[in-house]
């Protein structure tokens, strides 16, 4: 009887495992239900985790201030393990057995694409905080946005270094793993190029590279003007440092990918003479900035980058919605959320367009003397 | 033409870091014949350590940037050590016996273990790895750098591979390595305690990835739990190239990864950099399925 | 059990899936995903068990097989613009998966070739890179969307597609290895050399091995990618194939139905430990390896077999 153990473990297994999944969470009647589905693990937890802390502090916020229609906000958080699939399961988990009211997530565009359908066809209203692809709001008109889409972003760092910089020759240096990179890297030259600039060499690397030496290298060859590098700032500060460390001197340019307090840390004086468009800058007077970036000190001792701000905004945005809906109901919440006008957030005034997108200001930093500091101000047309 | 002279040293530079990390997966598997996945994850635990432990030497010991780099390279190898020769105690000894496969699954669930116990301990945020040594450059033109960290990179591979040598051919329990790589069952026959053996040469291989990870994170200094994943599976891709279990093999293949990728990515196209160079490698072993070195047994550790 | 029994078995099953899927709407969609997941995961398990479990050969590329099968599928009913509920949908979705399998297989009979030369751990590392180059290559076509993916697949894959695929495996592996002619490829397993001094055509095997494995990993490419809707190349990377040897061994090698119970379990377990968020992968990588150190042969592997678990056991059935 020895030799049928393994089996009695694995029926346990499975039990305990069905027992564990089928056992719900309970919710009051005054609480309002709202879905987080985030890359809490994998390769993009970084991010996930730094959307997770702006969405609690939102959440707090509100809860502190009585809440949403007079009822307390609970935020159900699901980790998708940065994979598009899991990302699937995590939102109809959300919808199917917790029945939230609305959804908010992801960072990447790819796991969004992969939960939005869902979100669709149940009709619940999802905000997504930092997917850019201009795809992921055309799967449905419940399907939401507070970040930039690439076009848009890529327009106006083309502008930027045509107008403001004044440089005509122009290298890039993309990212092939990451369809955030890919995006604006592509409209980044299409805008360039209808503007009468010249992108006179493009490298490619892999996320989660360290060696960026050879691309380097092979840009040199052809003597750009300044470099983009439309990526996140987790291999951003080291293409820069190694680029200085092979006498390349020109500026570099980036989006709000960018936007962390690791880029200047890691990258150092290195970082000299670089630029990147994003949503806000922390120097920014507006009070809802400065108590932004100051009860995130307090609370988590650390700098916010652009994905705390994202996700911070897009649940305030969603909370805002509810509430002029007067109603949880999900049609209503879509109506409310597609009815925004300049909505104050952090990452600028949000207005949502007729393509479920956000239209909001964007913010070229300059970085000198190891510091971030405010450039200007570009508005949507 | 200096462009192409920049290339030779990025790729040499880039190879000897590969060529670093493979040495320990080549000793491992070289006595034990099976791939440590894990390997790489020890690598970032070396570079953990490395980040915590340096201003505290900095602070307690305040000699020179190159003690204190030499100190901080002794606390990631020793404390990695310690975790390779735990790693192998508790998930691979029981395993000893049987199919290789079956101790390639404990492999990668401690690979996986480590990341995402990496990910809740550290934190997933890429951190800054402190400057151990001022790093300057030798020769510095317009078109031509070459800084003090690769020399120090290529001269580091090269003594610790002397040093193995050294070990696996002039000392006693380098003759047993060789012993129990030959033959498990006639080893032990000849009076040799090959768990001893075994846990020395994971102790060593794990050290080997703690200097690595010291010497990589000064050149590359942002660390993150998940870094060992690539490096890893290019020193692996390179012990295997080199002829695994061959010392001089691990080197070389590193070497020509480091080569090969810096060309692809200059020459060819850097979005195919990665399938290219598999490419190579499938070649080379259909070529020679025993890898460049391979071919010379007596060699093997 | 005898092929004629078999045959009904087959029968018996795919009707029952048939009937199953009216259930459909009357399950949780969150446990109806779970159940789709177990199904293609099934069929991953079990199609690597044949390259690996049956033929011996250490296979680490089967998310390339998989990645071909999902995007060639795809492709051509996106092209087609098919949509479910129609008449052409099922016709044509059983064309494109097969069309999907098909050449995956021709890629499989590309890695089954240097399957030839090369043994073990270079044999694992040539089939890692096949998979890569392939993940490597999707990424850079255009045309199929690059690293932004291939978005806009019709949900045609449902709980009759997946499991009448799960039934037909099953059903050609438990046949393939009770024959004269599948017993070969065990023999090649436990001994090559002596296979060869006996007449069997070793290379035959191997290269058998490899295309019909990457048949079944390209049909559920395609299955996956019509459940989900959106694929992108990073899905199909090697830690995708690592899970599904993880699977395989986990099971047993070569144990049809211990592979089975371990795709069920490694596929429930992650979701049955969510509530635990952050910690989640931390335990599951620590049960892997509790598993493996608890049952090396893997659940069922080593002579146990699940039909004399329910022999032993009556009650348990």
């Amino acid at each position: 009887m020895y030799k049928s153990k393994p089996a009695y473990i694995v029926l346990a297994l499975v039990i305990f495992g069905l027992l564990v999944i089928s056992c719900g969470r309970k919710t009051s009647d005054n609480e309002i239900l709202i879905g987080e589905y985030s890359s809490l693990t994998g390769t993009t937890a970084t991010f996930g985790q730094s959307t997770h802390r702006g969405i609690l502090m939102a959440v707090d916020e509100i809860n502190k201030a009585g809440g949403v229609l007079g009822k307390k906000i609970k935020l159900l958080t699901e980790d998708d393990q940065s994979k598009p699939e899991e990302a699937a399961m995590a939102v109809t988990k959300l919808i199917s057995r917790d029945g939230v009211k609305a959804i908010i997530g992801e960072v990447s565009s790819s796991r969004s694409l992969a939960a939005a359908p869902i979100c669709q066809a149940n009709r619940i209203p999802m905000v997504s905080n930092a997917s850019t692809n201009p795809e992921v709001t055309r799967k449905g008109d419940y399907i939401f946005r507070v970040c930039y889409i690439d076009p848009f972003q890529g327009e106006v760092m083309a502008k930027f270094v045509f107008n403001s910089l004044k440089l005509r020759r122009v290298a890039i240096l993309e990212d092939v793993k990451n369809d955030y990179s890919i995006g604006l890297a592509q409209y980044f030259e299409e805008n360039f190029k209808k503007l009468g600039g010249e992108v006179v060499a493009t490298q490619a690397y892999s996320e989660g590279d360290t060696d960026f030496k050879a691309q380097l290298t092979a840009l040199k060859g052809s003597d750009p003007e300044a470099i983009i590098v439309p990526g996140y700032y987790t291999e951003a500060a080291l293409i820069v440092k190694q680029a200085r460390d092979l006498n390349m001197n020109m500026p570099f340019i980036g989006g709000d990918g960018w936007d962390s307090a690791k880029l200047t840390e890691i990258g150092g004086a290195a970082m000299n003479n670089t630029y990147f468009s994003t949503a806000y800058s922390a120097d920014d007077p507006n009070p809802v900035v400065q108590n932004f970036v100051t009860k995130y000190h307090k609370l988590y001792s650390d700098s916010p980058d652009a994905f705390a701000v994202l996700g911070y905004d897009a649940a305030r945005l969603l909370f805002d919605a509810i509430n002029r809906a007067g109603s949880v109901e999900g049609d209503k919440i879509r109506d409310a959320l597609k009815a925004t006008r300049d909505f104050p957030g952090v990452s600028g005034m949000i207005t949502i367009d007729a393509d479920r997108n956000a239209r909001k200001p964007i913010v070229i930093i300059e970085i000198g003397d190891g510091k971030m500091k405010y450039k200007e101000t570009i508005q949507p047309d | 033409m200096n462009e192409l002279l920049q290339q030779v040293i990025n790729g040499i530079s880039l190879g000897s870091i590969y060529a670093l990390i493979a040495l320990g997966y080549t000793m491992i598997y070289g006595i034990l014949r099976f791939i440590n996945f894990a390997h790489g994850d020890v690598f970032m635990v070396g570079a953990f350590v490395g980040y915590y432990f340096a201003p505290i030497i900095s602070k307690f010991f305040g000699g020179s940037p190159f003690a204190n780099g030499l100190l901080v390279m002794a606390a990631a190898m020793i404390i990695c050590a310690v975790l390779g020769v735990t790693i192998e105690k508790f998930a691979y000894k029981p395993l000893r016996s049987r199919p290789k496969l079956t101790v390639l699954i404990t492999a990668i669930g401690m690979s996986l273990f480590l990341e995402f116990g990496g990910q809740l301990v550290f934190g997933p945020d890429p951190k800054l790895f402190p400057a151990l040594m001022p790093s300057s450059a030798i020769v510095n033109t317009e078109n031509l750098v070459i800084s003090t960290n690769s020399l120090i990179v290529i001269i580091t591979a090269f003594v610790l591979m002397i040093l193995l040598r050294t070990i696996v051919y002039r000392t006693k329990i380098g003759a047993a390595m060789r012993a129990v790589s030959y033959n498990h069952y006639a080893a032990s026959l000849m009076g040799i305690n090959i768990n001893t053996v075994i846990s020395f040469v994971f102790a060593l291989g794990s050290s080997l990835a703690g200097a690595a990870a010291v010497l990589y994170s000064s050149v590359y200094p942002s660390i993150n739990p998940l870094m060992g994943i690539f490096p890893g599976l290019k020193a692996f891709i390179a012990a295997v190239l080199g002829g695994i279990g061959n010392l001089y093999g691990a080197a070389i293949g590193g070497l020509i990864i480091g080569l090969v990728e810096t060309f692809v990515t200059g020459y060819i196209s850097s979005t195919y950099r990665d399938a290219i160079s598999f490419s190579i490698l499938i070649l080379i072993l259909l070529i020679k399925p025993s890898g460049i070195m391979g071919k010379f047994e007596a060699e093997k550790v | 059990m005898n092929r004629h029994r078999s045959k009904l078995v087959l029968l018996a099953s795919l009707v029952a899936a048939g009937g199953l899927s009216f259930l459909q709407p009357y399950i949780s969609p969150y446990y109806f995903q779970i159940i789709i997941y177990i199904g293609i995961n099934i069929i991953l398990a079990s199609s690597l068990n044949l390259i690996n479990g049956f033929a011996g050969q250490f296979s680490l590329g089967h998310a390339g097989f998989m990645a071909i099968g999902a995007y060639t599928a795809s492709v051509i009913t996106t092209a087609m613009n098919l949509q479910p509920g129609t008449t052409l949908a099922i016709p044509m979705f059983l064309l494109a998966l097969l069309c999907g399998g098909l050449i995956a297989s021709i890629f499989g009979l590309l890695v089954g070739i240097p399957s030839l030369r090369l043994k073990g751990d270079y044999l694992a590392i040539t089939t890692l890179g096949f998979g890569e180059i392939i993940r490597v290559i999707i990424q850079n076509l255009d045309f199929l969307g690059a690293a932004r993916g291939f978005t806009g697949i019709a949900k045609l894959a449902d709980f009759f597609w997946v499991y009448a695929f799960v039934a037909v495996l099953i059903f050609l592996i438990y046949n393939l290895i009770h024959s004269t002619y599948g017993k070969g490829f065990m023999a090649v397993r436990d001994d090559e050399i002596a296979s060869e001094a006996v007449g069997i055509n070793v290379t035959h095997y191997k290269v058998v091995a490899f295309v019909t494995g990457a048949f079944f990993a390209g049909i559920a490419g395609g299955l996956y990618a019509h459940f989900v809707t959106y694929i992108n190349p990073s899905q199909f990377g090697f830690l995708r194939s690592f899970e599904i040897v993880v699977m395989v061994v986990v099971g047993g090698m070569g144990s049809i139905g211990g592979v089975i119970v371990a795709a069920i379990l490694l596929t429930i377990l992650p979701e049955a430990l969510r509530a635990i968020a952050q910690y989640r992968m931390v335990i599951y990588s620590l049960l892997l390896i509790i598993i493996m150190l608890a049952r090396p042969q893997g659940l069922f592997g080593g002579g146990i077999s699940i039909k004399r678990f329910l022999k032993q056991n009556p009650e348990q059935t």
